[in-house]
């Protein structure tokens, strides 16, 4: 009999894998699929583990097949990986679902009276959990947590960690912590009796706390920080975590939240607060911002700053409200009638959706239009480990105010100006009242439907575009990664970058000379930056999860590049393994 | 501007060097702009009422905001001398709640045609009146699209012919005093822009009472559906020793289609909404980002 606690003494050194993809289905009318992987996470990053989680869910409330996947290793990971590691299968959908992306030598844990698996590749764990938990503990809702104790001991978690999670989960059900830390317990001890024939085991860890976030947690505390003190928000997948979110956070700050009745009346009202000099925030996904397009033209014709995130979700109409994918950027980019700029930012990463956030504001409110965040339902959705922000980068810029107009001449709200950017006046200050016009208008906000005045306001406002890039167009807003001399050039956007990032890694240790560039900024282009990269390699790659290859065209009209399209949808990420076939098929040919 | 309360401090500090605290006079209201309305819209009426109110209230011209929809009478912020959004068709009301909500120190008023109000945007008023938000809604009915030239719109009477109905009007019009009343608006009234002063008053009071207040102002167009003679011959007083209190008699009189009353319908208090969210205010701290990552550590 194998002790779990220690590194089990058949595998070698060189054969344990620490770094492996445990994936969880089942039908939520079960309950604990995502819970349990949760858990499992959390446990993992407390120990100072890196982890990096997917989840997929129905669009029904209760019932249909819910999976939830984290990749785990004791270094940084960038991706979800490459298929599946682990698989614990609640009932018999999950391991039929999931069976074709198990990897060779693979480990099934399922429960035995549930699920029949026949397949002799995999190292099998069956046990009738459910039965054990019904009638062992009296306790059939700790089905979850006795599998919890059992991916402990099988893959060399402590269970103290687990422990001590259990108490805080429940802290407030001070009667379920018993049965749980029992059946914990129960999961955790069965492993001894069971003989570990697989590789996959975490070992130690640095033992530094992260911070573990989803992309939307990110986004809020960003918002929060760039001091956004409004939020109006319809809620919608896979949105409305920043929408809950804000309600509770932003009354303990003197802010205010608003459910609106409808995403109009959303983005109306952030227009609204941001008039009244409030920096103003709202979160949707592609619906919501189809409704929101006709105030997007508002905020950029009477110049008032506002963020508007879209995270996007399969398209189009209701689509697969559930599902990833980046299929708004044309929406973006060029939705809403007439010539208006907008900026439009792509967080890469959980990290990143905390930076961009407060970066985007920073733009919004010193460019006096509206920014898109475009986030997608994997990065929304997805808990990543992150390092803790370094606060000096996270400077907060505010909106340029008249000085004071009242010696001088009358106030002109929308004065041209060389960088296109005209001091903004706040109501109830004395005397810079003007209205904010829908309408084409001269300098003081006066309608001026002249073609010499539309035109000489059009460029204003777009002149504030080309301000935008000159601040935009850095390496930091669009890092360079791989090969200084490659021959083929990946261009991705959103938050495809960890799977392209690993791909381009494994492509350099196979002797492939490849780069990546990964622009966080989509309008305007950083443009010298985009351009260098593209003449400095042979053939330019650009994947992207949508049908259509929007930023492949966007680059096209823009740049005139013609890239080579990867394009995948259907609601999952690119793993890693589909972006380095492409490469090596492009080499092959290059 | 960092937080809400830097600005409300910023606005503060600006108003006290204004040398004419007292002593304004409608003319102070009315901006630069000459109103492009024809000669005989009711709209004049309705902006010369509104300034009029402004005066009566010696409120700073700085200090209030007119939020506005799209079209004929949705111009009216450009010809004041306030603060102002000349929005998007339908959106007076959602951009009056962000800026109330975010600045209640102003005074925000919501204005526009019936077109903005019962039709494009008509699903944002039962959401205001339930809010109680203190805004001052008003609603500037001539019953016909005018901007666009005098199609029928949802106030039109029933067999109205125009344009866009050259067959008479199928739909029975809009009640906006009975939808706002059961939409739950805690102030609801009637003016008539050829009758500025009456007009006035109920502005007055609609800006002085906390919360929502609804005024249903019949406006006419002169151009494509000219109804002055028709209102003339209608409009009275509310009935001796109203109750406003009263909402099952105030919904009886928003019914009778006989008489059109002039008045306030209703009136009752009600907590506000922008003071009900700033329930937590005085405790609210500053926000810091590192001691609110640690949830997530």
């Amino acid at each position: 009999m194998l002790s779990m606690r220690q590194r089990p003494k058949t595998l070698q050194d060189n054969q344990v894998r620490n770094d492996f993809v445990i994936r969880i289905g089942g039908d939520t009318a079960i309950g604990g699929v995502i819970s349990t992987g949760e858990n499992f996470t959390a446990a993992a990053a407390r120990l100072g583990f890196h982890v990096f989680t997917f989840r997929s869910y129905p669009s029904e409330i209760k019932g249909g097949h819910a999976w939830f996947q984290v990749r785990i290793a004791n270094r940084p990971v960038l991706s979800l990986g490459d298929g599946v590691d682990v698989l614990i299968a609640f009932d018999q959908e999950a391991y039929e679902t999931h069976r074709g992306d198990l990897n060779d030598g693979a480990v099934l844990i399922y429960d035995s009276d549930l699920v029949r698996a026949d397949d002799g590749n995999f190292t099998h764990y069956a046990a009738p959990f459910q039965r054990i938990a019904r009638q062992e503990l009296d306790f059939v809702r700790g089905t979850n947590v006795l599998v919890l104790g059992l991916m402990a001991g099988l893959f060399g978690l402590p269970v103290t960690s687990l422990e001590e999670l259990v108490r805080i989960r429940y802290k407030r059900r001070a009667e379920l912590v018993g049965k749980n830390l029992q059946a914990l317990a129960y999961g955790f001890e069965y492993t001894k009796q069971i003989r570990k024939e697989d590789k996959y085991y975490l070992g130690t860890s640095d033992h530094i706390r992260r911070l573990v976030m989803s992309g939307n947690d990110a986004i809020t505390a960003g918002a929060l920080h760039a001091g956004c003190r409004f939020f109006a928000g319809y809620p919608i997948t896979p949105a409305s975590d920043i929408l809950e979110a804000m309600a509770r956070e932003l009354p303990k700050l003197g802010g205010m939240c608003l459910q609106s009745e409808d995403e109009m009346a959303a983005l109306g009202s952030c227009l609204g607060a941001s008039y009244g000099g409030v920096k103003a925030m709202t979160a949707t996904s592609g619906p919501g911002f189809s409704l929101m397009t006709e105030l997007l033209g508002l905020s950029s014709m009477a110049e008032i700053p506002v963020v508007l995130v879209d995270a996007q979700r399969s398209g189009p109409s209701t689509g697969m409200p559930t599902k990833l994918e980046q299929s708004d950027l044309f929406h973006a980019l060029y939705g809403g009638h007439g010539d208006f700029p907008r900026i439009v930012i792509a967080p890469a990463s959980v990290e990143d959706c905390l930076c961009r956030t407060v970066y985007a504001f920073n733009l919004a409110e010193k460019y006096q239009m509206p920014v898109i965040l475009l986030s997608d339902q994997s990065l929304s959705h997805r808990t990543q480990t992150i390092e803790m922000p370094d606060l000096p980068h996270l400077k907060v810029v505010n909106r340029l105010q008249p000085t004071d107009g009242r010696d001088g001449d009358k106030y002109a709200r929308y004065a041209l100006t060389d960088t296109g950017v005209s001091p903004a006046g706040i109501p109830g200050v004395f005397p810079h009242a003007y209205v904010a016009p829908g309408l084409e208008h001269d300098e003081y906000g006066h309608p001026n439907l002249s073609r010499q005045v539309h035109e000489a306001m059009t460029e204003k406002r777009f002149r504030k575009l080309a301000s935008v890039a000159k601040e935009t167009d850095t390496p930091d807003w669009a890092p360079r990664y791989g090969h200084p001399r490659a021959e083929v050039g990946i261009i991705g956007w959103g938050a495809t970058e960890g799977s392209i990032l690993e791909a381009v890694n494994r492509a350099l240790e196979k002797g492939y000379k490849v780069a990546a560039i990964h622009p966080r900024i989509l309008n305007p282009l950083p443009e010298t930056q985009l351009r260098q990269f593209i003449a400095s390699v042979r053939r330019v790659l650009v994947p992207e999860v949508n049908y259509q290859g929007q930023f492949a065209h966007h680059l096209a009209g823009q740049l005139g590049v013609q890239p080579i399209r990867l394009n995948k949808i259907g609601g999952v990420p690119f793993t890693p393994g589909e972006i380095l076939e492409k490469i090596e098929e492009v080499m092959t040919h290059a | 501007m960092p937080s809400r309360s830097a600005t409300a401090t910023a606005a503060r500090t600006r108003t006290e060097v204004v040398p004419e605290e007292v002593g304004l006079t409608a003319k102070d209201f009315r901006g630069e702009v000459k109103p492009v309305w024809c000669p005989g819209c009711g709209d004049f009426g309705v902006l010369s009422a509104t300034a009029k109110a402004l005066a009566a209230l010696q409120v700073m011209p700085h200090q209030v905001v007119i939020v506005s929809g799209i079209g004929c009478s949705s111009r009216l912020p450009y010809f004041m001398s306030t603060y102002g959004v000349h929005g998007v068709h339908g959106r007076a009301l959602p951009i009056a709640t962000g800026l109330k909500m975010a600045r209640p120190d102003l005074k925000v008023f919501a204005m526009g045609g019936d077109g903005d109000l019962m039709s494009i945007g008509a699903g944002h008023l039962p959401h205001a009146c339930a809010r109680n938000i203190d805004i001052t809604c008003v609603l500037m009915d001539n019953q016909v699209y005018g901007l666009t030239k005098g199609q029928g719109s949802p106030t039109s009477p029933m067999g109205h012919q125009s344009k866009s109905t050259p067959y008479g009007m199928i739909a029975k019009a809009a009640n906006p005093i009975l939808l706002a009343l059961s939409y739950g608006a805690s102030f609801v009234a009637r003016g008539y822009s050829a009758r500025p002063n009456e007009l006035a008053n109920l502005i007055l009071e609609g800006v002085r009472h906390q919360g929502f207040s609804f005024i249903h102002v019949h406006s006419p167009c002169t151009e494509f559906f000219n109804t002055y003679d028709h209102y003339d011959s209608l409009v009275e007083a509310l009935p001796e020793g109203w109750d406003r209190s009263n909402l099952p008699a105030a919904i009886d009189l928003a019914l009778t289609d006989e008489r059109v009353h002039l008045g306030v319908f209703y009136q009752e208090e009600r907590p506000v909404y922008e003071v009900e969210a700033r329930q937590f205010e005085k405790d609210s701290q500053a926000f810091d980002l590192l001691s609110y990552l640690q949830r997530f550590a």
